[in-house]
């Protein structure tokens, strides 16, 4: 789908970077300190899988501010969404000999032989965003990334609370849409929330309809539209994304119904215009699927770098957001 | 249209009126959702507004029978308009990014001014596209291709790869709004047709198209400006895209640059042909691409209502189409149901319609079946 627009990217990707980096302010959530503490700046090269989204250019940016605060040398490059340009990447990273390699990989697949070179050159790597599959275990250190059964599982556990907050009584009917069909992003999500609802809701938890939104505004809109025509009774949806839950919420109020109210909403990613959304009420719970992994990878270049033993995947920090903290976090959302 | 004195050739008449088909199997597609939707039919007020299934294929179908009444006209020059989608894209953001410049986004002025730029981009694609096919002699699916591929790239700069979301009431009505109790886009679409209709077919214009489609070349001969009038279908059918651009960030009260009117081109040339205008050229049908158009968008609120799993979307939709391309062509009519119905209708003096309407009813309803197994 992406393939058509590849030799688009790297024009998009400077001006979506360049338009972002012009408002990113300090990051948040920086464990270290600025100095890197060796007498040597550490280089770090990364490639990056391509600008296919508002997430993927906050997460560059993210990258680039930490990097920067953290006083390394970051050689980046982007693989606009090409296998074979992110391993020539690696190489040229390999024969400049910097001190730690990472990268997003853009398939799952076929990184053995350049992996193999880097730990044939002694350069550890670090894999962010996304897993690869490897025939030796030992060819990536770690994996910085989201945990997305796990969201889909908060996703299950926030809505308890969310139920229990609004008082309702009575069967769940939930309303779910889905991702796009086939991303590990949609499948897993599901797969968390579904979970959450055998363990623990089996008698009382339903989900009547399920559709794929393609992660779009309009998908959703239209989607939700016809499941409330099909499923008046619907009474909880659950997004896999906040664009979808924004245009679900147009459809509900054409519909005359009152989103947060009449329906509960949940949804994933914790975009900003969905922490607008809630904040006006009409999103119930955002789980956060973080983009901003920038601080915790150079955290993860320095312990790995100074030889400590790292996690085999570390896990991004993320919240899980109700509506009274809404108001309190929307000024922090830059994505 | 044409009716005869005697019923056999009456109904005869009727199934082979250009528009039988896609009417036949239009109606057929909203009957299905009853079982699923009890009261699909039905149309309440809500929140000062019609609501309901209806309203709801119109409202979002909208941005589809435009591109499409457009993309009908190109196709009957003999081209293609692949952009659509890009002009689409292109239209929404340049609005929706000016509209989000603005101090106070609800003004009238303000928002019209952004829709002009955003119509106005649209059209000077066209006088690209148009440029590109009747003065440099490129292929239409070449020509169309360049920004197809590269507008998608220009609507994510003007985005900056953002969704821009905007706030105006105003902007809101063209395509998410309700003016006399309906959705707005209904009257946008309403005027587009009619107007597209009185210029085909009450003014020579049509037949010009016609022309030029059937014979670029002997239509140059006769006198006709066929170089002009190829560039005026893709200028006409990229306003056209243009228009259903608004519309799709009005509805949405955002703009998308990557994902606005994606493949819409396809569906729109689907709609068309559906609606019976021949890919050849030559011939075409504004009435039939609007049933085409209302086809596919019932299509597709029906697989959200009945439950197909998501993984069979496509299969289910690729099924209905591929019955609905075979129910339009003759030679497979003739092939399957030819001789028995014709045996029939000779004998009986014509069946009844309901009769007649059970066979494309198994075939469609068939559909499913088979992919589900």
């Amino acid at each position: 789908m992406l393939n058509r627009r590849n030799f688009l990217t790297a024009a998009v990707g400077v001006a979506a970077a360049g338009g972002l980096a012009a408002c990113a302010k300090k990051d948040d959530s920086s464990g270290d300190s600025g100095s890197s503490g060796g007498s040597k700046t550490i280089t770090l090269g990364f490639s990056q899988v391509g600008s296919e989204s508002g997430w993927r250019s906050a997460n560059t940016t993210s990258v680039k501010d930490a990097a920067k605060e953290a006083g390394y040398k970051l050689q980046f490059s982007d693989a606009q969404q090409k296998q074979e340009n992110q391993i020539s990447a690696i190489r040229s990273y390999i024969s400049q000999k910097v001190d730690v390699i990472a990268f997003s990989p853009v398939v799952v697949t076929g990184w053995d032989a350049v992996l193999k070179e880097a730990k044939a050159a002694k350069i550890p790597v670090v894999l962010t965003d996304r897993s690869v599959e490897t025939s030796d275990d030992s060819l990536y250190v770690t994996l910085v990334g989201s945990d997305f059964t796990d969201e889909g599982r908060r996703a299950g556990k926030i809505l308890e609370k969310v139920l229990e907050k609004a008082g309702h009584k009575g069967p769940v009917k939930i309303a779910q849409l889905e991702g796009t069909t086939g991303a590990a992003p949609a499948i897993e999500r599901a797969k968390g929330f579904k979970e959450v609802m055998d363990a623990d809701h089996k008698a009382d938890w339903k989900i009547v309809v399920s559709q794929t939104g393609d992660f779009t505004r309009a998908g959703g809109k239209q989607v939700m539209a016809a499941f409330l025509q099909s499923n008046p009774d619907i009474n909880v949806l659950f997004a896999h994304n906040d664009d979808m839950a924004i245009g679900a919420i147009q459809s509900i109020e054409a519909a005359g119904k009152k989103p947060g109210k009449d329906i509960l909403i949940v949804s994933i990613d914790g975009v900003k215009d969905g922490f607008v959304a809630m904040s006006e009420g009409k999103i119930n719970a955002i789980v956060e699927c973080n983009p901003l992994l920038g601080p915790q990878l150079m955290d993860t270049v320095k312990k790995v770098k100074a030889g400590e033993t790292v996690e085999r995947w570390i896990k991004t920090k993320e919240g899980d957001f109700m509506q009274d903290q809404a108001k309190a976090a929307l000024p922090s959302r830059k994505y | 249209m044409t009716t005869s004195s005697t019923t056999p050739s009456r109904w005869r008449a009727l199934t082979r009126h250009h528009l039988f088909w896609p009417v036949a199997v239009l109606i057929l597609l909203l009957l299905v959702n009853v079982p699923f939707t009890p009261d699909f039919f039905s149309v309440r007020m809500a929140d000062g507004h019609l609501y309901g299934s209806l309203v709801s294929i119109v409202l979002f179908g909208s941005p589809l029978i435009l591109v499409a009444v457009g993309m009908t006209l190109v196709i009957a020059t003999g081209g293609i308009d692949l952009s659509v989608g890009a002009v689409v894209a292109i239209t929404g953001a340049l609005a929706c990014s000016y509209i989000s410049d603005q101090n106070d986004q609800g003004a009238l002025s303000g928002v019209l001014l952004a829709m002009g730029l955003g119509l106005l981009a649209a059209v000077v694609c066209g006088l690209w596209n148009g440029f590109l096919v009747a003065r440099m002699g490129i292929q239409p699916i070449i020509a169309t291709l360049i920004i197809m591929v590269a507008g998608r790239g220009v609507a994510q700069l003007i985005t900056d790869g953002q969704i821009i979301t905007i706030n105006s009431e105003p902007y809101k009505l063209i395509g998410g709004g309700y003016w006399l109790t309906l959705p707005f886009s209904i009257f946008v679409v309403a005027a587009v047709v009619a107007v597209t209709v009185a210029l085909t077919r009450r003014t020579a214009l049509g037949l010009l198209v016609e022309a030029v489609g059937g014979n670029a070349e002997a239509s140059r001969l006769v006198g006709i400006r066929s170089r002009r009038i190829k560039i005026m279908v893709y200028m006409f059918c990229a306003l056209c895209a243009g228009i259903a651009g608004l519309m799709i960030s009005s509805n949405t009260s955002a703009a998308d640059g990557n994902n606005a009117g994606l493949w819409i081109e396809l569906d729109a040339i689907l709609a068309v042909v559906i609606g019976g205008t021949s890919l050849l050229g030559g011939r075409f049908s504004i009435g039939g691409t609007v049933v085409g158009a209302l086809v596919i968008q019932t299509l597709t609120t029906t697989i959200y209502t009945i439950g197909v799993p998501t993984q069979t979307n496509l299969v289910f939709k690729a099924a209905v189409v591929i019955v609905v391309c075979l129910l339009q062509s003759p030679k497979f009519r003739a092939k399957v149901f030819g001789a028995k119905f014709a045996a029939r209708f000779a004998a009986k003096g014509g069946a009844k319609p309901a009769a007649a309407a059970a066979d494309p009813a198994a075939a469609t309803e068939a559909a499913p079946k088979m992919e589900v197994s």
